[in-house]
């Protein structure tokens, strides 16, 4: 999902690209036709999976929910590939070359607590109340209102980020191949509409778990032959120790830490404090995302039973832990492996300094050079470097952090694996393409639809209508695409949604489903209250930039940080209004609360299983491996 | 998947068949021509040919395993 994208990616990639289209760029790699006939033959497969998938998906039961028959295997890989888009892993991949092994948090300590609190704590209740989504979920403990606001917030979010990435999927295939911005849209938008029209959320989830392997079988590739010619591990820290002492200004061995360097936020390449880590991304956006979000929490609701649902997201917790390896290591391996054509080590920049130094397609030479030697020389490029650019000589073009990933990739694969390298990124988008019609369509259908316009609908006429959702859901996301290509100043907003949204999303059902005295007015105005608080943090660093040192809690706070403080703002805010509406207000009985709260249900007994099949065991087993790794890059 | 119907880890096999014969064939091309593309590194290496037998040998292990009508799955 793009929301989780790093923020390198969201600040550069679209603040720069009307400049990066407008003007000629060569393309990083050019394909064979063994490599269009990979793209192709994925594209005739994921079509094929939805007209086979097309029978078995007539009732709403089976088309919103998969029959909720996926084992546990089907619904965990699912569960992290609607996550696994390709703007993370190039986004990623570029922000560990500009802030070293930090950015491994996002996948650790940003994911797998999270999960695994999913799966051991919060499934049961989703589960066992037979929710069809979150805002389902809401209706069912606070009612209707509080209902609304999430629902409709939450469809709205998701249209917008499904065409904001088929977007930036589209510059992405651009910049690096070369490809026509509309073409890319129409192709693998109706793509994604045709075989989620069809199957519904069986071929979402079917196509999620084929594109988890291809992503696998594309990427895993480039840390294994990089690492081989770095000389292993031991090679690449030397190799970047040696060049980083002179590139910035923290210490040399920053980028292997973890932990040691983020208590200050001067102290770390990122500017983080291990307080905003911990609370705003490890508690507020990690749960907020991971257990409330419901485009990841749908793919746990179609688990064939408790059990399988609540193994789901451990299982995922695994294969998470595991994504830093084909994400992180080849952003680290590019500051040391990527080369400019004369030999010397390739230096990446932002993506304003790109855009600062486009090149005219008609004189060969960089448009505005004043811009251009103004924006270089905030960067870290070498003095006789920076003169190159200017005067446009051959194989002095710059590449940005986010094109860490397809340069790798263009160094190490050849014809039919490069092939297979992008069908991994072309495989990655519309998995999270298809997350989000597949949530927006159950969402719009049973929280918006249903209980607002049309209560009294046939199960068929239900499923129509999610089928209709989805193609018009598709087509207003490309509206929305084209909206951001005309008028990319709303970029912004419609990426900040998410971290708007989530926090107080997250304190109202955490309430909601631990706390018995919570009522239906906290739940509604600690979600209403806690979006607009939010908003208006959101606003206030965006009017007043200075700002951020306020919300972050330090001058040396970079962008990164706000996210996740806001977070945490937003959180305890949208908490504080929910005790004391609660406090205020006359609760539910405690027996109509059995299947939504905690200490209000008798949860359902479950078959009894060997040890080895049991979820506290892996999860046990996730959390010593999760330990082990925050402790070895400490 | 539970229930009848083609497992998806089925068309995850097929697929991987696919592209695993493809870039061992290429490979094996590249490896007894010569023919290596400029620019791509570590070309003593091979990898088109052990990648692509990799993924096909996985490919026909799900193909094998998970095939429509095997209920030994």
């Amino acid at each position: 999902m793009f929301s989780f994208a790093p923020a390198s990616l969201a600040d550069g990639l679209f603040g720069s690209w009307p400049t990066l289209l407008a003007l000629s760029a060569e393309p990083l790699a050019h394909l064979r036709t063994l490599d269009i006939l990979i793209i192709t033959i994925y594209f005739a497969m994921v079509l094929w999976i939805g007209f086979y998938l097309k029978g078995r998906s007539n009732t709403g039961e089976e088309f919103f929910m998969a029959g909720r028959e996926m084992t546990a295997w089907i619904a965990g890989l699912s569960f992290v590939s609607a996550n696994l888009g390709s703007l993370e892993l190039m986004g990623w991949a570029g922000s560990a070359y500009q802030y070293g092994i930090l950015a491994t948090h996002w996948y650790w300590i940003g994911a797998i607590p999270a999960m695994l609190f999913l799966g051991l704590v919060m499934m049961p209740f989703y589960y066992v109340c037979k929710t069809h989504s979150v805002p389902g979920y809401l209706d069912l403990r606070y009612g209707g209102g509080a209902r609304s606001v999430a629902a409709i917030s939450f469809a709205a979010e998701m249209i917008l980020m499904s065409g904001v990435n088929m977007f930036a999927m589209a510059v992405v295939m651009k910049v690096v191949l070369g490809w026509d911005i509309t073409f890319s849209i129409f192709v693998s938008s109706i793509a994604v509409a045709i075989y989620v029209g069809l199957g519904g959320l069986r071929s979402a989830i079917f196509n999620e778990v084929l594109q988890f392997v291809l992503i696998w079988g594309g990427a895993l590739l480039v840390p294994i032959l990089g690492l081989i010619q770095t000389g292993g591990v031991a090679g690449l820290k030397t190799q970047i120790m040696a060049n980083m002492q002179s590139m910035t200004g923290v210490r040399s061995d920053s980028y292997f830490h973890m932990w040691r360097d983020t208590g200050s936020f001067a102290a770390n390449p990122m500017g983080v404090h291990w307080t905003g880590i911990v609370f705003g991304l490890g508690f507020v956006i990690s749960f907020g995302y991971w257990t409330t979000d419901f485009l990841v929490v749908q793919r746990v609701l179609a688990a064939h039973n408790l059990r399988a649902a609540r193994m789901a997201p451990i299982i995922g917790s695994f294969f998470k832990m595991a994504v830093p390896f084909i994400v992180i290591l080849p952003g680290l391996l590019g500051l040391v492996l990527l080369q400019n054509p004369d030999g010397s080590r390739r230096q990446l920049v932002g993506e304003d300094v790109v855009a600062a130094c486009a090149v005219s397609s008609s004189s060969g030479q960089v448009e505005d050079g004043p811009a251009c030697s103004a924006a270089m020389a905030k960067s870290t490029l070498p003095a006789a470097y920076q003169q190159k650019v200017l005067s446009g000589a051959p194989g002095s073009e710059l590449h940005s952090y986010n094109q860490a990933l397809p340069l790798m990739m263009v160094r190490y694969l050849g014809p039919g694996l490069l092939g297979l390298g992008i069908t991994a990124l072309i495989a990655g988008f519309m998995s999270g393409m298809a997350g989000n019609v597949s949530a927006f369509s159950t969402v719009w259908t049973y929280d918006i639809y249903k209980p607002l316009i049309n209560k009294k609908g046939s199960d068929s006429h239900y499923v129509l209508v999610g089928r209709l959702s989805i193609l018009i859901g598709v087509a207003v996301s490309i509206g929305a695409a084209c909206l951001v290509m005309h008028a990319h100043g709303i970029m912004d907003y419609v990426q900040a949604l998410f971290s708007i949204f989530v926090a107080p999303l997250l304190a109202t059902i955490l309430f909601g489903m631990f706390w018995t005295r919570a009522t239906k007015l906290a739940g509604f105005l600690g979600l209403l209250f806690g979006i607009i608080f939010s908003a208006s943090l959101f606003m206030w660093v965006k009017l007043v930039p200075a700002a951020l040192a306020n919300v972050a809690l330090s001058p040396d706070a970079k962008p990164m940080a706000e996210n996740v403080f806001r977070a945490l703002w937003a959180f305890l805010f949208s908490a504080i209004v929910i005790v004391l509406v609660s406090l205020l207000t006359k609760p539910r009985p405690v027996a109509e609360l059995d299947g939504l709260v905690y200490g209000a249900t008798k949860l359902p007994k479950e078959e009894p299983a060997p040890f080895y099949k049991k979820e506290w065991v892996w999860a046990t087993l996730a959390v010593i491996i999760f330990a082990g790794l925050n402790i070895i890059f400490w | 998947m539970h229930g009848s119907g083609i497992p998806i880890w089925f068309f995850i096999g097929v697929l991987l068949v696919i592209y695993g014969a493809m870039i061992l064939g290429y490979g094996v091309f590249e490896w007894t021509t010569g023919a290596y593309a400029s620019g791509v590194q570590l070309t003593n290496l091979h990898t088109p040919v052990w990648w692509g037998g990799v993924l096909a040998a996985l490919g026909f292990f799900y193909v094998i395993k998970f095939r429509p009508g095997n209920s030994s799955k």
